[in-house]
């Protein structure tokens, strides 16, 4: 998790842009790319690394 | 405190816990269960010194192991495996509820498409098949016809996994468009709502609509039983209503161990995430108080204190 209440900036893993994450940001956690739509997720906050997230399987839920 | 987050992936519902404890200055681990290995003594997971773990796992089998493991390790954890494992399977579900009394839908499980063709046929039409595990309203089918029913016993028997060869076939429940879930802490409510659809699927999941809802002395009741059906914890209690909206009369169809609390938290006035945490220090302040016991037991005194809240 950030303390920074500005944006965090990290690179779109398909695309290479620059995308912008909420502040508090949590590794784990699942980003809808603003780009692509896709599905991206959290590895790292520092430096801020993001990655395709796993597709849904069968066995997720509550 | 130190609590521990089971997870695979960091949902809506993980943040909102995350946040409150970090408010309320308790010290997290976050444990990627992916990234983990749990041996038979041990486990790569730094576990030893946390009051609690929350089991937050997005996967059911996952989540179903590493209580199991934690467990074994005398790692205090919520939801206990034991009622993770009810709750994770729907036949094991219906079960716990049958024999605890709790009005549930009438349900059966067929090994064999020509068996279940049979339990179809008696439930008559509609009549609902779920897979064992799963979740969202996933693979469920609402089966109007013979027709319908052979396709889909056939491609399920063709194409699924194991589980899908147990064919878990329940009456259809003809609810006011509507279902009701209660998220509770041991049986005592936190907060319920509706979930509305012209779909037969009411799920959040599926985009039902949410409202709050008062839950009345018999749903209070059911929901005190069933959660200690399945061995208590923080729990989806899903309920629907028989006899029309309103009718004070309900059916348990499920209890969810892993539950998702975000659209509750949104639908009610009610600060979810905050009440959950109050019973989660409940929760490891009693496990350091049985721990303390123990360690008394065994001569360690020093001991008795390693289990008091513990801050960032």
């Amino acid at each position: 998790m950030t303390n920074d209440t500005d944006p965090v900036l990290a690179e779109d893993p398909i695309t290479g842009e620059e995308i912008e994450l909420p502040a508090d940001v949590e590794v784990g956690e699942i980003i809808d790319s603003p780009v692509t739509g896709t599905e991206l997720e959290v590895i790292s906050l520092d430096p801020v690394v993001l990655e395709e997230a796993p597709e849904l399987e069968e066995d997720w839920g509550e | 405190m130190q609590i521990g987050i089971l997870y695979s992936r960091i949902r809506k519902d993980e943040k909102l816990l995350l946040s409150e404890l970090r408010d309320r200055d308790h010290e997290i681990a976050k444990i990627d269960v992916r990234k983990e290995r749990f041996g038979l003594e041990e486990t790569t997971a730094d576990v030893e010194d946390l009051d609690l773990v929350v089991d937050r796992c997005l996967s059911t089998s996952r989540s179903l192991y590493a209580t199991q493991f934690l467990d074994s390790y005398g790692v205090p954890v919520v939801n206990s495996p034991e009622t993770g494992d009810v709750c994770a399977d729907k036949a094991k579900n219906s079960l716990a509820l049958a024999e605890a009394d709790i009005p549930t839908p009438a349900t059966e499980v067929a090994f064999t498409k020509e068996s279940a063709m049979e339990a179809i046929e008696s439930f008559g039409y509609p009549c609902v098949l779920k897979p064992v595990v799963g979740s969202w309203g996933r693979l469920m089918a609402k089966i109007d016809s013979r027709n319908a029913a052979e396709a889909i016993l056939e491609h399920k028997e063709t194409l699924g996994h194991y589980e899908h060869k147990v064919f878990y076939i329940q009456e259809f429940v003809d609810k006011p468009g509507r279902d009701i879930r209660v998220l509770a802490v041991d049986g005592e409510p936190v907060a319920a709502m509706t979930r509305s659809s012209d779909h037969w699927l009411t799920n959040a999941a599926k985009g039902g609509e949410t409202a709050t809802f008062d839950l009345d002395d018999r749903a209070l009741d059911l929901v005190e039983r069933a959660s200690e059906a399945v061995g208590g914890g923080l729990l989806g209690v899903d309920l629907m209503e028989v006899g029309g909206e309103g009718s004070g009369e309900y059916t348990v169809h499920e209890v969810n161990h892993t539950v998702e609390f975000k659209a509750l938290d949104a639908a009610s006035d009610v600060d979810v995430p905050a009440t959950v945490v109050d019973w989660l220090e409940a929760k490891a302040a009693a496990a350091a108080d049985g721990g303390a016991a123990d360690d008394d037991g065994a001569g360690d005194d020093g001991a008795a204190d390693d289990g008091e809240e513990v801050t960032a």
